[in-house]
């Protein structure tokens, strides 16, 4: 018997414990807005939160998440960075056909919550593992960008000055 | 221009168009509550029938509650909301809302109330040519005129209603933010929606002035998105049905082989697998959840009979193409005498230019969910029974997908229901037939709702690939640099063979050759031919089709004829269009916007191409870097001409994403054949763009006063050209073959 809280609550399975925690997700609590894309972990469209790090649920078996805690895309908007996250997407119009932007906005809501106002090329090390065929990238980045800066409006320019002055020291 | 080929999906089915031309006589009575009996009887909840989009809240898209139907397009609810009925699927190129936007302008509503549905399986949404489709870049350019027929129909019951119930002329009533208002008398579309339906349906609706448009051209909030950032949005593998099984299909790794033999003992023996059936497209493994038919299915042994392309690879193909190349093609455009002029002239230049196979890879693999019942008890007919097949997928094509169930379920078409999901991308792999042909062979064989799902492996490996092609081109310049002729040999294999013979014309594939056939540059010899050559490697419609390859190898060839005239490669495009001043307009103003007068930044390199797809003509500017061989794409300055964006916000997203795709196939794209079978299976050896790869994207929009023309496509093409002719501006090494990661950029 695994046991493990998905979106705080707890709950355990008996589940053959190859299972990925996307079939999971998908099949045995029918949470579908986690996608699967690849299989492999190449894509990130199946990108989850487990105990607050980006993880590829394709590829996690759900051995691995025993007394772990899972957030997925259902229930990510439910978080101060996530929610903020989610009306950046809209705020930026981001969305095309959609399919990637689960794992897009769980990856970004990682990033956020570690890092406040990440310059473009962390942005780029940590949105690297998720595909849009689309092409929403720009659109990815300046969200997250807005969201960033929907931050306290005290403590973003003053992370940006920070920042700005530990470059030029 | 490219005439059968502008809309390659259309006449796929020869007789449809008596029935789409029945279906339109009865255009505002047919087809109602399909859905909502579908509904009734799967005991679904709403998203489970239809693809309601959108949360609660105001605006959120989301439909109206007990609506009164007015026809196929609107339905209005007693508190004054708008459901906006949308036949056209929605793949992320937002036309749920554009023409969705269309009905509200023309019907006179407020935006902030209305909502949309994805109509069902129903060719009162169908295309002129009579079938319901999305592709080609047609939604808006080929069926704007029927919705706002629809919305105008609509709103003059409306007004009808509203007179009769004043007693007073309805040519005197207005229409404003959902109200029908004479005088002092003012009165809701909800209000009116019970009476309105009652009204005569007016033959010939009198259409707004385009003057008075007040949601056309201007941007709200696209319906889908607060759905697609919360989990909530159901694509068509989301489709959950009460008793459903999963399947995962181990399919031929040659296209076309058949099954020899199978043994099914292992993969029966994983937990969860209850059945092992050979069908068509292969071994289906049939399990109660996804893990267990994909492991059933690693487990199976099969044996597949030997095929008469086991042997065929990329390199054979190739070989075929160029013996091909030998010889004269079938004639596709011809001015002058282009052979003689070349024969004649003492400054001629030749070139190859050669393209690969592409997947369509989009994010969401196949999938389709499909039930085929016998005798199921219909609602509020006590002994009534019918035979039904309701299929739930990301289809382009609602009517092929309808087609396709009807033979393999053996139903007529009034028995198949076509539930259109969100796409989790198109790009015209979601216009074919086989994912939703094998789902419902299945159904039929397991008489149980099944969902097959396919991995990334198998929608890599059965795709129906861009053409591979092999391009050879001859020209002469005048003494002025200009070229006297032009002759390019296309040699390539036919979608059109396959999809739609019919259209083919003389033995000619407009597809193949559309982008190439006709140029805006005026040469006074120009010979255009085909030679087709088709092989065993299933090819398909893929995001602007056959301009996607001819504008990269057309606007290359331009280049090299400028250069080698050693002129500017704008100024020489420029004069060339001299007699086409709206591709010329689009030129320019890519030009202007990327500074192309001025210098490049230290280091950067700046390459210039145009097309013309699907009725968008677009330019682009694509300025690169190279060290050390290593390719920078810094930045992409698009102008484009479509028409009349509707919504220019999406239109402009539209290019941006077209772009990306454009530069996925020119960076990276290739689909290659080793004995018989697709070589790349997912993301690591069919790399796409990543983040880090995107250049910064700047998009102009002009030509507003024209008709609308194509969005979803025109942008793909002329960005593979613009960034190889930038990429020799910096090196002086001409990319003649594609992907640029098979090219070594360090010697020139």
């Amino acid at each position: 018997m695994i046991r493990f809280t998905v979106n705080g609550e707890r709950l355990e399975t008996d589940i053959s414990p190859t299972t990925p925690l996307l079939w999971f997700l998908r099949d045995n609590l029918s949470m579908t807005g986690t996608k699967f894309g690849c299989g492999m972990a190449l894509c990130g469209a199946c990108t989850v939160l487990v105990n607050g790090e980006p993880v590829r649920a394709c590829s996690m078996p759900i051995s691995a998440m025993a007394g772990k805690r899972v957030v997925t895309i259902e229930e990510i908007g439910k978080t101060p960075v996530g929610k903020k996250v989610q009306d950046a997407w809209i705020a930026e119009d981001v969305v095309q056909c959609g399919y990637c932007q689960s794992g897009q906005i769980m990856s970004a809501t990682a990033l956020l919550t570690k890092n406040k106002a990440p310059t473009d090329t962390e942005i780029d090390a940590a949105m690297s593992g998720n595909i849009c065929r689309c092409g929403t990238y720009n659109r990815v980045r300046a969200a997250i960008k807005t969201a960033a800066a929907s931050g306290s409006a005290a403590s973003a320019p003053a992370t940006k000055a920070a920042r700005k002055a530990k470059a030029s020291s | 221009m490219k005439n059968s080929t502008q809309n390659p999906m259309e006449n796929l089915m020869e007789n449809r168009n008596a029935k789409s031309n029945a279906a339109r006589r009865g255009f505002f009575k047919s087809s109602a509550g399909l859905a909502s009996v579908v509904a009734f009887q799967l005991g679904l909840n709403s998203t489970g029938a239809w693809a309601v989009a959108g949360v609660p809240g105001a605006n959120d898209g989301a439909a109206a509650k007990n609506p009164q139907r007015i026809n196929p397009f609107i339905k209005i609810s007693a508190d004054n909301r708008i459901t906006l009925v949308v036949g056209q699927s929605e793949m992320g190129q937002g036309i749920s809302t554009g023409l969705a936007m269309v009905l509200a302008d023309e019907l006179g509503a407020d935006w902030s109330t209305v909502g949309w549905e994805q109509a069902p399986n129903d060719l009162a949404f169908a295309l002129p040519g009579g079938i319901q489709s999305t592709g080609g870049s047609g939604s808006q350019r080929r069926l704007m005129p029927l919705y706002r027929r629809g919305a105008a129909s609509a709103r003059e019951m409306l007004v009808a209603a509203a007179a009769k119930q004043w007693n007073v002329n309805a040519k005197l009533c207005r229409v404003e933010n959902s109200f029908v208002l004479f005088g002092d008398k003012k009165s809701s579309f909800g209000a009116l929606a019970e009476a309105a339906a009652k009204q005569p349906v007016p033959n010939e609706p009198p259409l707004k002035d385009r003057s008075a448009f007040n949601i056309i051209g201007t941007s709200p909030k696209r319906f889908d998105v607060p759905a697609k950032t919360n989990g909530s949005a159901e694509y068509g593998i989301d489709v959950k049905i009460p008793g459903m099984k999963i399947a995962m299909v181990a399919r031929p790794p040659v296209f076309g082989a058949q099954v020899a033999s199978f043994d099914a003992t292992a993969a029966k023996k994983i937990k969860g697998v209850t059945n092992v059936v050979e069908i068509a497209a292969g071994v289906a493994v049939v399990a109660d959840n996804t893990w267990a038919a994909m492991k059933g299915r690693e487990q199976l042994n099969i044996k597949w009979k030997e095929n008469a392309a086991d042997k065929v690879s990329t390199a054979s193909i190739r070989e075929q193409f160029i013996a091909a190349s030998k010889a004269p093609g079938i004639k596709v455009r011809e001015v002058g005498n282009a052979a003689e002029v070349i024969g004649k002239s003492a400054n001629i230049i030749e070139a190859v230019y050669e393209t690969p196979y592409l997947a369509h890879a989009t994010m969401e693999p196949m999938n389709c969910t499909a039930w085929v019942q016998m005798g199921v008890k219909t609602r509020g007919q006590a002994a009534a029974q019918e035979d039904r097949c309701d299929v739930w997928t990301g289809t382009q094509s609602p009517s092929i997908s309808e087609n396709s169930a009807v033979a393999a379920s053996g139903l007529t078409k009034h028995q198949v229901h076509i539930h259109t999901k969100f796409l989790g991308g198109g790009f015209g792999r979601r216009s074919e037939l086989d994912f939703v042909a094998e789902a419902v062979e299945l159904s039929k064989q397991l008489n149980a709702p099944v969902k097959i799902i396919w991995t990334r492996e198998d929608d890599m490996r059965h795709d129906f690939y861009r053409p591979m092609t092999y391009n050879v081109f001859k020209a002469a310049l005048d003494d002025k640099g200009m070229p006297s002729a032009w002759a390019h040999r296309i040699v390539g294999s036919s979608i059109l063979a396959r999809r739609a013979p019919q259209n083919i014309k003389n033995g000619l594939d407009g597809s193949s050759t559309e982008g190439a056939s006709t140029l805006p540059y005026d040469v006074p010899n120009f010979l255009c031919e085909l030679a087709t050559v088709n092989t065993h490697v299933p090819v398909g419609f893929w995001r602007s089709v056959g301009s996607s390859q001819n504008a990269f190898i057309t606007e290359g060839f331009v280049d090299e004829l400028a250069h080698l005239a050693k002129r500017d490669p704008f100024e020489y495009r420029r004069d060339l269009m001299a007699k086409h001043p709206r591709q010329r307009a689009v030129l320019e103003l890519a030009a202007e916007k990327a500074n192309w007068s001025k210098s490049a930044p230290v280091g950067r390199f700046r390459g210039i191409a145009f097309a013309e797809c699907f009725g968008g003509f677009v330019a682009q500017v694509v300025e690169v870097s190279v060290n050390a061989g290593n390719l920078k794409v810094h930045k992409v300055v698009c102008a484009a001409d479509v028409g009349l964006a509707v919504h220019p916000e999406i239109v402009k997203a539209q290019m941006q994403s077209a772009i990306v795709t454009g530069l996925d196939a020119a960076r990276y794209g290739r689909i290659t054949i080793e004995n018989g079978a697709v070589v790349q299976s997912n993301f690591h050896d069919y790399p796409v763009s990543r983040i880090g790869d995107i250049p910064a994207i700047e998009v102009y929009l002009t030509g507003n006063d024209a008709a609308p023309g194509g969005v979803g496509e025109p942008g793909t093409p002329p960005l593979a050209p613009a960034l190889c002719n930038a990429i020799f501006a910096a090196t002086g090494k001409r990319i003649r073959s594609l992907p640029l990661s098979q090219v070594d950029l360090t010697k020139a």
